[in-house]
């Protein structure tokens, strides 16, 4: 398991670049241009059950959900950040990514340090020093453990029109 | 309550809601563009079976690259035509009828008080009008697309109090780059920003270049409340009142934060790369030399904006070594400045007019920067690769000081071009 470090406020162009918005679309298309022009070893490297650590903001600027949808199909385990921007943090909700805002894991992370995630009990431990964080509401956690909202959508779409 | 927990205790069916508290509402409308090609993929087979949920619901505009720039491009297209004339979708802006967001507020579709959603992060724009808007991603907009439901979070929200008078060559976007610069691209992070005091000098299209960039300090939605000014616009559009509720804050909402800005002190500013809130005064980089001026984007591509920038131009040749690129916002905005002789003067200064749409704000096409070149534009975001090369620099302005820099190549005060 790799931790991958960022600072603050990294943006939606930084993590799936613009020009593509309208070319890419599925995972696959997606994958290899992932932090493109932020770490260009992140989509050579990065591998199933990876953390990455970022500042304030994370995911802010455009709706487009790309970075979302790739981040999850590579593997990525959960994003740790100081704050997260809002849509960024819904569609992380809807793609069933784990987000965790929680800025005392983030400081007291450092290079190759050791981090132990137990997301079912909210807590976070960073060389040592363990952190919780709040649970999400039920009515959204509801969304995440159906596998995002499409899968939660369908599922109730089933029941309202029984087939 | 704030504006947002008043329209959110409205729509969810509820007395009173709160910050923090989760609510479930169906939205006026829900805005898609060039991405509901995508949006209707993922949901073909729930589409095929179960139809969209209603046919008013959707607004859809393709106006992000267009006209197609590709093969790939072109079908996105066609799918979203084939999508609206199977599922009779009544909200539909093809090709060259202008920016999403100029579309909505221009076809009067959003309203006073008003609930719209959209795939779009600049959806914030409405509150121009006294709406609730937000942005949201495409997997929501294609399960509202089924559904018509999602949820949200009630928001804190923040007042900004506008005391006095903007100086001669400062505009709206000086002012909400100055707020920006002041409390940062994630100061308002989640929260509903609402702005009051002196704004019956700001018209509609200052209000929306103000509520456009709310989302680049991490806002929900951004709002003016309903006043003359939005009254007769909506009135110049034959709205009726009738058709709409306004919605105001009550004398003693709760504010996590109040702030105040005495904006006859702003002067003109410029977003540094690559975030938006590294601002600086035009004074402290004049003389930068650029090689791109860009005036346009749901930002500032109104006729306001476009008369502003051909007023400094008038008479007087751009620099060559400058490629000055116009968007028009929309279709009526460029018939209007055709006949007002705006596009005459634009073009006679050496300026390319570029097809109502994005453009290369979003550096899909149109006018892609080189490695190491600067562009000066009117946008609301200069990320890093944003106009499609990530060794390029982008610099964020009103369009005075984008027109002033075009006629001498160089970052330039609009002041000295103005008193000229
Ligand atoms: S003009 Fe730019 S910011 Fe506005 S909707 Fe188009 S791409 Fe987005």
């Amino acid at each position: 398991m790799k931790v991958w470090k960022y600072g603050d406020n990294i943006n939606t162009d930084m993590l799936f670049p613009g020009k593509y918005t309208y070319t890419c679309s599925t995972a696959e298309e997606i994958k290899p241009h992932l932090l493109e022009d932020l770490d260009s070893s992140f989509s050579k490297d990065v591998s199933e059950g990876d953390l990455i650590f970022a500042g304030i903001n994370f995911g802010c600027g455009s709706s487009r959900e790309q970075p979302v949808v790739g981040l999850k199909a590579v593997g990525i385990k959960a994003i740790v950040a100081k704050s997260f921007a809002r849509i960024f943090y819904r569609a992380a909700i809807n793609q069933g990514l784990v987000l965790i805002e929680c800025e005392s894991a983030v400081k007291s992370y450092s290079r190759n340090g050791d981090v132990k995630l137990d997301i079912e009990n909210g807590k976070i431990e960073v060389n040592g020093k363990t952190f919780s964080f709040p649970k999400l509401p039920d009515e959204i956690l509801a969304i995440r453990d159906a596998g995002g909202l499409l899968p939660y959508t369908r599922s109730k779409l089933k029941n309202k029109y029984n087939f | 309550m704030t504006f947002a927990e008043k329209i959110l205790s409205k729509y969810a069916g509820e007395k009173k809601v709160i910050p923090g508290q989760i609510v479930t509402i169906y939205p006026d409308h829900l805005l898609t563009h060039d991405n509901t090609a995508a949006i209707i993929q993922k949901v073909k087979n729930e589409l095929e079976k179960y139809g969209v949920y209603s046919k008013s619901l959707s607004v859809i505009v393709i106006d992000h690259v267009v006209p197609a720039a590709s093969e790939k491009t072109a079908l996105n297209h066609k799918i979203i035509r084939d999508f609206v004339n199977k599922y009779k979708i009544e909200n539909f802006f093809d090709v060259g009828i202008g920016i999403c967001h100029q579309v909505v507020i221009e076809k009067g579709i959003a309203l006073p008080g008003k609930l719209i959603l959209g795939s779009d992060s600049h959806t914030c724009s409405y509150g121009a009008v006294g709406a609730f808007s937000s942005g949201i991603d495409r997997t929501e907009a294609a399960s509202l697309l089924l559904t018509g439901e999602t949820w949200l979070k009630v928001p804190n929200s923040i007042k900004i109090t506008l005391n006095g008078k903007l100086s001669n060559g400062v505009f709206a976007k000086d002012l909400i780059l100055h707020i920006i610069g002041d409390i940062s691209a994630s100061g308002a992070n989640y929260c509903s920003v609402e702005y009051c005091g002196d704004v019956e000098q700001f018209s509609i299209d200052d209000r929306f270049t103000i509520t456009n960039m709310g989302i680049e300090m991490g806002a929900k939605n951004s709002v003016f409340n309903v006043d003359g000014i939005t009254r007769s616009f909506l009135n110049s559009m034959k709205i009726s009142p009738s058709a709409y509720e306004s919605i105001y804050p009550d004398e003693e909402a709760l504010y996590i934060n109040e702030l105040y800005y005495n904006v006859s002190e702003i002067v003109p500013l410029i977003s540094c790369p690559h975030t938006v809130d590294n601002v600086k005064t035009v004074g402290e980089i004049e003389g930068l030399d650029i090689q791109q001026c860009l005036i346009g984007t749901c930002t500032n591509g109104r006729l306001s904006d476009l008369k502003i920038a051909a007023d400094i131009l008038n008479g007087k040749k751009i620099s060559p070594d400058i490629r000055l690129l116009v968007l028009p916002a929309s279709k009526a905005i460029f018939e209007s400045a055709l006949k007002l002789g705006i596009i005459q003067t634009l073009v006679e200064s050496g300026a390319i007019i570029l097809p109502t749409g994005c453009g290369p704000c979003l550096g899909a096409h149109q006018g892609i920067l080189a490695p190491g070149e600067r562009c000066l534009s009117t946008a609301n975001r200069n990320f890093k690769g944003r106009m499609g090369c990530k060794e390029a620099e982008i610099y964020l302005a009103s369009p005075a000081t984008v027109a002033a820099s075009a006629l001498n190549g160089k970052i330039t005060d609009p002041r000295t071009e103005m008193k000229k």
